[in-house]
């Protein structure tokens, strides 16, 4: 194993990972608007709002990421400047995380739509027959528990984001995959940076799982 | 107070309501009774609409409810109802429970929902569980919450569907109590149960129901000791 090029390049490991976890941050908060809202849609009474939400969910679920990230950045008509923040030029970085939200937010909408059918819908029932309306019922009675299920499959999600946010790299943004691809092609050693990678990777991860783990306990010892 | 006429309720291809005719008037206790699965459960949510009729007209205090103008959120909060399984809202406490509808839809002040709130408590003999959630609860004890979390907005008509089947026994009387000491009070009800007695005692009428049809409308006395249908008299051989 041949370690060397480490200290020289250990700089584009962390411009890499800091990269990595601005995306994945961004996703995750854009993913779970355009997630919210695509539930909505696929709870509403109107059946096209259900139809569309319900086709996008589909088409997302049953179309590589990598296509679609393709198709954002080439197929967007709106050209975002080319300002380089911490070596990320945001010409590309904006699409990257259009586009990767625009995925995880269907995934997201799925994580959502679940937490609140797992509700027994006793609970609806016995809401509306006190009178209230089913906005009313939703604020105060449904999703205050869907949330409980909600919020670890979100946390969950944020850790997926992480790792498919290296396909990113395709279209140039130098995120830690991109990165560790540079440091390969400039030592020509071909493996031993991938291991920096997936060890960068996993402590993210790895790290995240932990906190969310803690977080998630002490929301269930606090009912 | 509340008029059915040819009520009818399909899901889907099954028939399960095939025209109900009925008058049920103020001040009665009306106690359900039938097989499993000819349409007592159902014919009771299509009361407060929880099931939309196929067809046919529910009246409620002289309104229409189930013309598409209604909005039956206004006569839900007239129609208490209460379920087998209880459905207490399991992330508030018991007091919050009761307190939220008549917050939210009468707009009482915290203050005079929770003093309502503890009349009801005592009522019940639960005053103490007031802070409670209701997973700390007993069945018994959740179903009376449950009844009084529909008391609290001081319905004129109370629907029951089988609000002791999901109870152990020993728990089956304190529920019936509370029941009780409300028909004396003049509550109107409608009751789906199997508790005979009940029926007995504080029913003033009693509907047999068979196949999704109203089968014996009588007084439980009569139903019990003269059954006009065979259908009546089989069923009632099997469980008294
Ligand atoms: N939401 C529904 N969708 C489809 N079928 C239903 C639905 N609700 C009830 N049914 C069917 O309608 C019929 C009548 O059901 P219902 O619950 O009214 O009977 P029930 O008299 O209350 O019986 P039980 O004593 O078992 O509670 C049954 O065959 C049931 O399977
Ligand atoms: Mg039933």
């Amino acid at each position: 194993m041949n370690f060397s090029f480490l200290p020289e390049y250990l700089p584009y490991f962390l411009t890499g990972t800091v990269s990595t976890v601005a995306i994945a941050f961004f996703t995750v908060i854009l993913g779970v608007f355009i997630g919210i809202f695509i539930a909505l849609m696929r709870l509403a009474k109107n059946p096209l709002l259900r139809f569309l939400s319900s086709a996008y969910v589909e088409v997302i679920r049953g179309t590589p990421v990598l296509v679609q990230i393709f198709i954002i950045y080439y197929g967007l008509p709106i050209h975002f400047p080319n300002t380089v923040i911490f070596g990320m030029d945001l010409s590309r970085f904006i699409p990257g995380v259009i586009a990767l939200s625009i995925n995880s937010g269907a995934y997201v909408a799925e994580i959502i739509r679940a937490g609140i059918q797992a509700i027994d819908k006793g609970q609806m029932e016995a809401a509306r027959s006190l009178g209230l309306t089913n906005a009313m019922a939703m604020r105060w009675i449904i999703l205050p528990q869907a949330i409980r299920n909600i919020l670890p499959a979100l946390g969950n999600e944020f850790v997926v984001v992480i790792k498919e946010s290296s396909v990113v790299m395709i279209i140039g943004i130098s995120e830690l995959m991109f990165n560790t691809n540079i440091v390969r092609g400039a030592t020509y050693i071909p493996l031993e940076p991938l291991y920096v990678a997936a060890a960068i990777y996993f402590l993210l991860t790895f790290t995240l799982s932990k906190v969310l783990g803690v977080a998630e306990r002490r929301m269930r010892s606090s009912d | 107070m509340i008029e059915t006429k040819d009520l009818h309720k399909k899901f889907g291809k099954l028939h399960v309501l095939k025209g109900i005719d009925l008058t049920i008037d103020k001040g009665e206790v009306v106690v359900v009774i039938g097989p499993s699965g000819s349409g007592k459960s159902t014919f009771l949510r299509c009361l407060n609409l929880l099931e939309h009729p196929s067809h046919g007209e529910i009246i409620f205090e002289g309104v229409n409810i189930t013309s598409r103008q209604n909005d039956i959120n206004q006569q839900r909060q007239k129609m208490g109802m209460v379920f087998q399984q209880f459905n207490l809202f399991p992330h508030l406490t018991v007091m919050k429970n009761l307190t939220l509808a008549p917050m939210k839809l009468k707009k009482l002040s915290r203050e005079n929902a929770e003093a309502g709130a503890m009349r009801l408590l005592e009522r019940v003999g639960l005053t103490d569980k007031a802070q409670v959630f209701p997973a700390q609860l007993s069945g018994g004890q959740k179903q009376r919450i449950a009844i009084v979390r529909a008391l609290a907005m001081e319905p004129d008509v109370m629907l029951f569907d089988e609000p002791t089947s999901a109870l152990d026994p020993e728990m089956v009387g304190e529920v019936l109590d509370v029941m009780k000491k409300l028909a004396s009070d003049g509550m109107t009800m409608v009751v789906v149960t199997h508790e005979m007695g009940f029926a007995r005692e504080v029913g003033t009428r009693i509907l047999f129901m068979d196949e999704g049809q109203v089968l014996e409308d009588t007084t439980p006395d009569l139903l019990f000791t003269d059954p006009k249908t065979d259908r009546a008299k089989e069923f009632l051989a099997k469980i008294l």
